[in-house]
């Protein structure tokens, strides 16, 4: 095309031509190009949107990893290993020895650092020592002089130079040694050491266990603690106990022995009972380690044979007992277990330095791989639960650990799980606590119940008012009036959801509260109503008939229909004192036992099919509008009556359409967020019942997505719902356009 | 009965009845709305009650009526109320806006019928607009001037007290626009070079020099800032001078400053003609003036102004995007998978439930766009976000991806209309295909264009699911746009009518006196979207018909 513009004659004008034409064609060419690339961009943007969704949920399904970083050799080995552990950085290192000898080796420079060994009194000797829960980093020594000694480890961060100096210090908690046992050395010890009160047990020189407790109360005047001490025995100990093992808040202690732990409840120190007796036996598998669970709630009691099972109180009829939860087998035999310090992670290690990672309540096994580490010893969390401290073969082990969203898994989203304190295996969504050691309840389920529930109640509504409404403006109604009635119903789906939520909230749920026999009338009334004035049209004398217009004709019904409103709630306050007590709400929730909330399934259910019935009306009546004419006036000629065309002819030949619509409908009911954040209660509940709420997935998200920490697991399972909802939708949506396209060819053949 | 049920026309009637209801429905809606949203500029009378309960207690209330309700007698009884003479099956129970919150604990009340001894409208009560805690109900009897009981009654002292009110909020407002303005720029340009000094650390660029040049900066500034503040002050005090003596219902006098007072009316012997100014007035005061109390009182003007801007500037992203699309695929797309898929993607971010969207913005542009762009262009401001967190660019930029579709499927509904005749005719004449859509073809399809451009307007207006988590906030604290360089502020948060309806019907501490502003504030905005969509209806229309007249 460019070459042939040009003309013979003047070569200098056709030289202008054709640059001229040349770019004119690159013009043409760039347009094409840049239109292309503008159009694909939609493409992009879908595919963008899908992508980085999943981009962001994937790392919850990631399990753990865990990396050798360094090792440092051990400098004194004579005694065996009480604790091993880190600071917050794990810059530096440390392990406390049985007879009170702590090193702090730096894991920079592999060197140890300093060297402490804690101060008892002359002439005593370490009986027994025993280490706290991880997070508190304590350890109290038994002497034989019948005292305990209690330290804690701490680490100094300062920064000189800009640069950061960790130091670590051993910090005694007492000014002097405790004397708890009188009469001879401490065996056995536990304890628990907080601000105003330390619990120790021990077992003394006759093997007898015994409590003591001190309480500490400040002197209002001087400032300083006086200390109160009880003492009691413990009755119906066993003899032989491995490490005894206490709650942090001083409530329980739990003294495990041959295959049976010993709960015993603590809290009056005076007068110990034995609250329970745990049978933990497990065919011929010898128990190995019974330990406490982040927050103190659960017990995991480990195998030989390569088993942990946690154990957690739950209510029943006798009182809060222990009770098997769930376990994990077919692990590598057991050596060691340590313990998170705030989540529910623990990590377990085989003697053939197998080393496997696991969450109780999402019950995934997040790592698992064998690492040479001849002779393992005691392994403990860092306090961030980055890293592990593991003593193998005189050496500390550092491992770093990377386990992000240890509490996500399909069974803890989807499934029914058992959360600690709970009677029994639930769906429950709560995400957020005040406490660290809270354990964060992920299903979805109750969630996306909500969004079913919602939806349901939705399109129970707006189905029926839609698609009747779609038929009669389509089939029945004459051109004028519809050019009228379709672009006014349809404005509704302009009318911003907000609006909706707020009256829904704020008008509709008071009034439905007050007017619930108004409403139950209503529902009766109205197509009574409509029938009887019908009824009375076809009886009308023609004459009557003939004066009043045509084209208006079932328009007449809205005042009658009015006026049925006006009466029901006129009267629905007489109804109210005849049948209900004069109080409807306190008639259902007393005398028929139903829950009922104020912002509940109903208002949810009139307020949300509001903002359906424009789509399903909009996309059902062009189905039905567009069905060729001549279809339905064969019909006609063949001597169907209008509604013998209408449902035998017209509204087959349009059910894809109809089918389409209400895909529409629901698609836009389920992720419809504004109207469910307001005009229900928001609890996530997994009830059907029509006068409790719920809480859906996109009010859910609405509500906890502006406080969750970006890359928290939290977050990623809120991106999780959004993506569900995504999919949800993305479906019903294709399904409905494929359907309506089928539709349009077959219109168009017809 | 029978051949008339077998006839189906009792089923067409129900259909018919559907209809009846929808549209009712929809029109009962917009209705309730105006006039719910309507009336409340309406000045209400104020009414004094003379109460007397069932045990005999009197006690005086003035106040405006709010709602009214016929509770049955049973249910009260069974709350506890006790008749000393059964007042029949149903009483007459009124909510009462009572004010002077801060005298009364409650600023509303409900009064059973039962219990009213007598009611009149006396024409000299008052009613104060206030800054804080509310309106204030009752008799004015005195003025102080700057200390100084001035000896006036009746007309006079209404003369006078309107005349005092009116200076005092006059030094309020240029008090308010010292400190907004001025003060305001004053501390901005502090901020900006404590960053500018940070910058230049970070860059290991701030020499000796360079820091006493930013000290000196400040120094000066905060001398100015000294300077405003002594007049600020000065200002407040001078607003400060007068007070008024009001009787309340409890009979008891009180004073209160001028300058907490922002307007007095004596509703009840106000005119008709007086009472529509006021509507107007109201109005008026209603879309131009800042939020008070938590959102509870006074305008709506930085929501208005917010949802404007972020939709203009919406609108300046959406469109050329969303015309390339519709173009591309009705003049440029083969019949193909790809164009089908496109055509599926059209679809289905048109269905994409917007809150996916708003976690989409979240996570896309605010954490990981906007982060980014903070750590390359604004370092010295970190760790506090500049881009990084939710803003106005972000909104958008969310909602012009989200109203996308309805831009592609309006223009190309146009582009559909255009007969082919006139495309053919151009290339003809050896126009390029270029040439022809630039000069022929968009130029015919324009007014498409402009209704999908409302459409997407009219939705993104009403959209807030997406917005609270990228942009949107309760209060925010200075406009997009403010006198202060770089003038244009698209990282800031911004207020918005839909969030303001959730937020002060739902968050706030005094739902009961936010109502009537919350639906004054549902109908401003569905007017705007109804008028929007009203707009692009006709305009739809009109091109209809004229390409319908040019293929004949």
């Amino acid at each position: 095309m460019e070459s042939q513009v040009s003309q013979p004659g003047s070569a200098a004008k056709s030289l202008l031509v054709d640059r001229y034409a040349t770019r004119r064609a690159f013009k043409d060419k760039a347009a094409q190009i840049g239109v292309t690339v503008g159009g694909t961009m939609v493409f992009v943007a879908l595919l963008l949107i899908f992508f980085y969704l999943l981009y962001v949920i994937k790392p919850i399904f990631d399990g753990a990893d865990i990396q050798p970083v360094t090792k440092v050799e051990l400098q004194h080995t004579d005694s065996p290993t009480l604790m091993v552990g880190s600071d917050e950085q794990n810059e530096v290192l440390f392990r406390v020895a049985n007879n009170g000898q702590i090193d702090f080796y730096s894991s920079v420079t592999n060197q140890l650092i300093s060297s402490h060994t804690i101060k008892i009194p002359e002439g005593t000797t370490v009986t027994s020592s025993v280490k706290s829960s991880p997070n508190e980093q304590r350890i109290a020594l038994g002497l034989s002089s019948g005292e305990v000694v209690v330290v804690g480890i701490d680490f100094n961060v300062t920064y000189p130079d800009n640069q950061r100096l960790i130091t670590p210090k051993v910090q005694y908690l007492n000014d002097k040694p405790l004397l708890i046992n009188p009469n001879g050395a401490v065996y056995h010890l536990a304890f628990d050491y907080s601000d105003s009160r330390m619990s120790f047990v021990f077992q003394d020189q006759n093997g007898v266990w015994n409590i003591n407790r001190q309480d500490g109360e400040e002197n209002m005047m001087t400032e300083e603690v006086e200390w109160t001490a009880y003492h009691s025995a413990i009755e119906e100990a066993p003899s032989k106990s491995l490490t005894p093992l206490m709650t942090p808040d001083h409530r329980q202690l739990i003294l495990p022995a041959a295959n049976k732990l010993y709960v015993y409840d603590i809290r009056d120190a005076e007068s110990v009972e034995l609250l329970q007796v745990v049978d933990v036996t497990r065919g011929e598998a010898t128990v190995k380690q019974v330990n406490l669970l982040a927050g103190a709630s659960s017990i995991l009691v480990s195998y030989n044979t390569g088993v942990v099972s946690q154990y957690f109180q739950v209510n029943s009829d006798n009182g809060r007992l222990y009770q098997h939860i769930r376990e994990f087998d077919h692990l590598a035999p057991i050596d060691t277990m340590a313990v998170e310090f705030y989540r529910k992670s623990f990590a377990v290690l085989s003697p053939e330095g197998e080393l496997t990672l696991l969450y109780t309540t999402s019950q995934r096994e997040l790592f698992d791989e064998k690492f040479d580490l001849p002779n393992p010893g005691l392994m403990s969390f860092s306090p961030r639960s980055n890293a592990l401290i593991i003593e193998a073969d005189k050496k500390l082990h550092l491992f770093a650990v990377e386990n992000s969203h240890p509490e996500v898994s399909w069974s803890a989203m989807w499934q029914k799980v058992w959360y600690e304190g709970y009677p029994e295996p639930q769906y429950v969504w709560q995400s957020t606590s005040g406490s660290d050691d809270f354990e964060a309840k992920l299903s979805l389920m109750p969630l996306a119940f909500g969004t079913m529930k919602a939806a349901f109640y939705a399109m129970l509504f707006a189905v029926p008012l839609a698609i009747a409404g779609a038929i009669y403006t389509a089939y029945f109604m004459t051109p004028k009036v519809r050019n009228v009635v379709k672009p006014t119903i349809e404005i509704m789906e302009a009318l911003p959801t907000v609006i909706l939520g707020f009256l829904a909230g704020l008008w509709l749920a008071p009034l439905i509260e007050d007017h619930l026999p108004g409403i139950l009338l209503l529902l009766f009334l109205l197509p009574t109503s409509i029938l009887v004035s019908a009824f009375g049209w076809s009886k009308l004398p023609q004459k009557w008939k003939q004066r009043l217009p045509e084209t208006y004709q079932e328009l007449m019904l809205i005042p009658v229909i009015i006026f049925v409103g006006w009466l029901s709630f006129a009267i629905s306050p007489t109804i109210e004192v005849m049948f209900f007590d004069g109080n409807t709400r306190q008639f259902i929730t007393n005398d028929l036992g139903i829950t009922f909330d104020q912002r509940n399934a109903l208002v949810v259910g009139i307020a949300m099919g509001f903002a359906v019935i424009p789509t399903i009306f909009s996309i059902a009546e062009d189905a039905i509008f567009s069905v060729p004419r001549h279809l339905s006036n064969g019909s006609l000629a063949l001597g169907a009556t209008n509604w013998q065309t209408l449902t035998r002819v017209v509204l087959l030949t349009a059910s894809p359409g109809i089918f389409s619509a209400i895909m529409m409908g629901l698609g836009r009911a389920v992720g419809e967020t504004m109207i469910v954040l307001m005009a229900t209660g928001n609890t996530a509940i997994l009830e059907w019942s029509v006068f409790e709420g719920m809480r859906t997935l996109a009010a859910n998200i609405a509500v906890e997505m502006p406080e969750s920490a970006i890359g928290s697991s939290h977050y990623r399972v809120l991106f999780l719902a959004a993506f569900v909802l995504f999919i949800f939708t993305f479906v019903f949506n294709t399904i409905a356009e494929v359907v309506r396209q089928r539709l349009r060819d077959r219109y168009s053949s017809l | 009965m029978g051949k008339w049920f077998k006839s189906g026309s009792p089923w067409i009637w129900m259909t018919g009845g559907a209809v009846s209801i929808s549209l009712i429905a929809v029109l009962g809606l917009l209705l309730l709305i105006a006039w719910r949203g309507l009336s409340y500029f309406w000045p209400a009378d104020v009414y004094q009650w003379e109460l007397q309960d069932q045990q005999g207690n009197k006690s005086t209330l003035i106040g405006e009526i709010y709602d009214r309700e016929e509770v049955p007698t049973e249910r009260l009884i069974s709350a506890g109320h006790q008749f000393n003479q059964h007042p029949g099956e149903f009483v007459t129970r009124y909510l009462v806006k009572t004010g002077n919150r801060e005298f009364v604990g409650l600023d509303f009340r409900w009064i059973l019928a039962t219990d009213i001894v007598s009611r009149s409208t006396p024409a000299d009560v008052a009613k104060f607009e206030r800054t804080k805690n509310g309106n204030f109900y009752g008799y004015p009897i005195a003025v102080i001037e700057d200390g100084q009981r001035l000896a006036l009654e009746g007309g006079a002292l209404e003369t006078s007290l309107i005349e005092h009110i009116n200076r005092a909020v006059d030094i309020s407002n240029e008090a308010l626009d010292l400190q907004k303005s001025d003060i305001g720029s004053i501390n901005y340009e502090i901020e900006r070079l404590r960053l500018k000094e940070r910058k230049y650390e970070l860059e290991n660029n701030l020499t000796a020099e360079r820091k006493a040049e930013i000290a000196a900066g400040i120094a000066k500034l905060n001398q100015d800032y000294l300077v405003l503040e002594k007049s600020l002050f000065a200002l407040r005090d001078k607003a400060a001078r007068d007070s008024v003596i009001i009787r309340d219902m409890r009979g008891e006098e009180v004073t209160l400053k001028l300058d907490s007072i922002l307007d007095v009316n004596y509703v009840n012997h106000m005119s008709f003609i007086g009472k529509i100014g006021h509507w107007f007035t109201g109005l008026g005061r209603f879309v131009s003036h800042d939020p008070r109390e938590a959102n509870t009182e006074g305008g709506v003007f930085p929501a208005i102004f917010g949802t404007v801007f972020m939709v203009m500037l919406m609108a300046v992203i959406v469109t050329p995007f969303g015309v390339v699309a519709a173009i591309y695929l009705h003049e440029y797309a083969k019949k193909g998978p790809i164009t089908k898929m496109i055509r599926i993607a059209v679809i289905n971010l048109a269905g994409v439930p917007s809150i996916v969207y708003g976690v989409f913005g979240l996570g896309f542009f605010v954490y990981m766009l906007g982060g980014s762009l903070d750590q390359l262009f604004y370092p010295e401001a970190l760790p506090a976000p500049t881009f990084g967190s939710p803003g106005v660019i972000w909104s958008a930029l969310t909602l012009a991806i989200l109203t996308l579709p309805v831009v592609i499927v309006s223009t190309e509904e146009g582009l559909s209309r255009i007969p082919s005749a006139v495309r053919q005719g151009s290339l003809a004449l050896g126009a390029t295909k270029a040439e022809t859509l630039w000069r022929i073809v968009i130029p015919m399809a324009s007014p498409a264009i402009m209704t999908g451009l409302i459409l997407a307007v009219a939705r993104a207006a009403g959209e807030v699911a997406p917005l609270m988590l990228v942009g949107v906030v309760k209060l925010a604290p200075t406009l997009p746009i403010d006198m202060n360089f770089p003038f244009v502020h698209l990282e800031r948060k911004f207020m918005h009518l839909g969030f303001h309806i959730y937020d002060v019907g739902f968050q706030s501490p005094n739902v009961e006196a936010a109502r009537p502003l919350v639906y004054a504030t549902s109908f401003l905005l569905v007017s705007v979207i109804v008028a929007l969509n009203l707009t692009a209806i006709s305009v739809r229309n009109h091109l209809r018909e004229k390409f319908r007249s040019l293929e004949h």
